[in-house]
């Protein structure tokens, strides 16, 4: 009896999550609808100029039509750009953190060099890449690395400084190596820190590589909205910037699942 | 009977008890430490001189930062002592040693690893994890009523089991002298209680030396032969009480009742009064 009691309870409350949750989804799908709709109505009354904001019906027919010719080209680019410089950035980034952690020595003579880079807008370093490394693919990628590393070395870095003091003494009075304090503790100890600036740096490496885009491709979503843009060919501007706003969800999803095979090889009790 | 034993040094024998020789495991002559720090020089212990005894538990009891934990840490050789000699095992030490473990206050279970796996890292790290040694761990763990957790996580452990396991941790290396600084002082009362007993078993049936620090006068007596009273910093020995109770058999429990613990707490409480 008092445990049916109970389990009654607990289906109304389940039951009064199920309903909140359903209730949030269905209101964000309506905004949605009700938006897409108005922005339609209102083009086609020509109450809005549509050759400033486009509208849904062109985007469409766009998107449909450049499925037929390079837009998925534009998406291989930009997505290989970003995964090569996501990568160069995390690998390099924490060889570096590694490297400052291992040297006091050489993290106090970085530190101000960091810091500087780090309040500098990357932006700004772009003429000096194409220079250097040439108007192409090379230096969009350069790019992507530039905007995302001193963030990826800092909050790397930060994280090892930060492991418990406690823990670090436990392992030395095992007279361990600094090796082994690397590899056992202090490695182990942020692998969160590790998928933190995964997760910053998916995001810092897209806009790394639609600026680098922006300032030199001939291929890409950067390049495809900074087309539409000076042609005056507002829905090409607005599919792109859709597709754009798809692929950082995707990858950014595909973080949150290497977050999942990460944590699950590096298991935590409970 | 436990057999004669039999020193190469006939020198470094110095008690004789019921046929039991008694070897120093470990000396302290005269041992001085002063921290160099930026704003200034910080005089943590002055001519420390004590030994203790194969098999012994010896307590050090002092005001706070005196320089206990200072004095354990120039023992591992985590810190470098400023002058004095240090003899482990008949030999003088230098620097880092593998004689002696080290037990801190917090247990420090690396929580991405199992309990076993916790138990196993000072062999890891010290490079003698063979099966001989793996074998001993794990007859630690059982002994001791844990080996059923041996895979769970240490957040599924509670307290005095975690402190537990960071004890066998330190004993799998199989060191001559475990050092024990205020390892039960994190743990509430009851815990502690049961705890200090727990361990007191282990120490006594390992036949582990231990020198240990703690904050808590009824703990050291209640533990150990000896009590190495220090004076407030920088810390020298102020006096140092040989623990007798007429009991066989010694149960820190059981011995909180005996009139002599408390004629022991009065003296020892009133020498670290003077300080205060
Ligand atoms: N690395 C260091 N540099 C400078 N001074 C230090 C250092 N480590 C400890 N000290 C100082 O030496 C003194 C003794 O410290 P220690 O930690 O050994 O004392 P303690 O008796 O263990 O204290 P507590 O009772 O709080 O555990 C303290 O005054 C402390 O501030
Ligand atoms: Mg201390």
């Amino acid at each position: 009896m008092h445990k049916e009691k109970i389990s009654e309870d607990r289906k109304k409350y389940l039951r009064k999550i199920l309903i909140k949750k359903f209730s949030v989804i269905a209101t964000q799908i309506c905004i949605l609808i009700l938006f897409i709709l108005l922005w339609e109505i209102l083009a086609n009354k020509e109450i809005i100029d549509s050759f400033i904001t486009s509208k849904p019906s062109e985007i469409l027919e766009t998107f449909i039509n450049l499925s037929s010719n390079d837009l998925w080209l534009h998406l291989r680019v930009t997505c290989m750009e970003t995964i090569i410089g996501f990568s160069v950035g995390i690998l390099l980034g924490s060889f570096i953190a590694i490297m400052l952690w291992w040297s006091d020595f050489l993290s106090k003579v970085a530190e101000p060099f960091l810091v500087v880079l780090n309040s500098l807008p990357k932006v700004a370093l772009g003429p000096i890449i194409i220079v250097w490394v040439g108007a192409g693919t090379k230096a969009i990628i350069v790019m992507a690395v530039a905007i995302s590393l001193v963030v990826t070395v800092m909050e790397i870095l930060n994280g090892f400084i930060e492991t418990d003091k406690e823990k670090i003494k436990m392992a030395q009075t095992f007279n361990c190596s600094k090796l082994q304090l690397l590899t056992k503790i202090v490695i182990p100890a942020n692998i969160s820190t590790f998928i933190n600036s995964l997760k910053i740096n998916i995001g810092l490496s897209l806009v790394g590589v639609i600026t680098g885009e922006f300032l030199v491709s001939k291929a890409g979503l950067g390049y495809l909205i900074v087309y539409g843009g000076q042609v005056f060919k507002l829905d090409l501007v607005m599919t792109g910037v859709i597709i754009l706003a798809l692929v950082s969800t995707v990858l950014y999803g595909s973080v949150l699942l290497l977050e999942k095979l990460i944590l699950k090889s590096h298991k935590f009790g409970n | 009977m436990t057999p004669l034993i039999i020193n190469k040094n006939i020198l470094k024998i110095d008690k004789f008890i019921g046929g039991i020789v008694l070897k120093k495991i470990l000396k302290l002559e005269n041992i001085s430490k002063i921290y160099q720090a930026k704003n200034g020089e910080v005089e943590a212990l002055k001519n420390v001189s004590f030994d203790v005894k194969q098999g012994e538990i010896v307590s050090i009891i002092g005001p706070s930062g005196c320089g206990k934990s200072t004095l354990l840490s120039i023992i591992t050789g985590l810190e470098e002592k400023s002058a004095g000699k240090l003899y482990i095992d008949g030999e003088e030490s230098i620097g880092r040693t593998d004689k002696i473990g080290y037990m801190l206050q917090k247990d420090s279970l690396l929580e991405w690893r199992t309990i076993y796996k916790n138990v196993i890292l000072g062999l890891e790290i010290k490079k003698i994890k063979t099966p001989e040694n793996e074998e001993y761990a794990k007859e630690l763990l059982r002994k001791y009523h844990l080996y059923e957790f041996k895979d769970k996580y240490p957040s599924q452990l509670s307290g005095g089991m975690r402190q537990r396991v960071a004890l066998i941790r330190t004993l799998a290396i199989k060191p001559k002298i475990l050092l024990l600084d205020e390892a039960f002082s994190a743990l509430d009362y009851q815990t502690r209680i049961s705890v200090t007993k727990d361990i007191y078993t282990i120490l006594k049936n390992e036949n582990v030396t231990v020198l240990m620090v703690t904050h808590d006068i009824s703990e050291s007596i209640s533990m150990s032969d000896r009590v190495i009273v220090l004076t407030g910093r920088p810390a020298t020995v102020k006096k140092i009480y040989n623990i007798e109770f007429d009991i066989k058999d010694k149960d820190p429990l059981k011995v909180r009742e005996s009139p002599k613990f408390s004629s022991y707490f009065d003296s020892i409480w009133k020498e670290l009064d003077v300080n205060a």
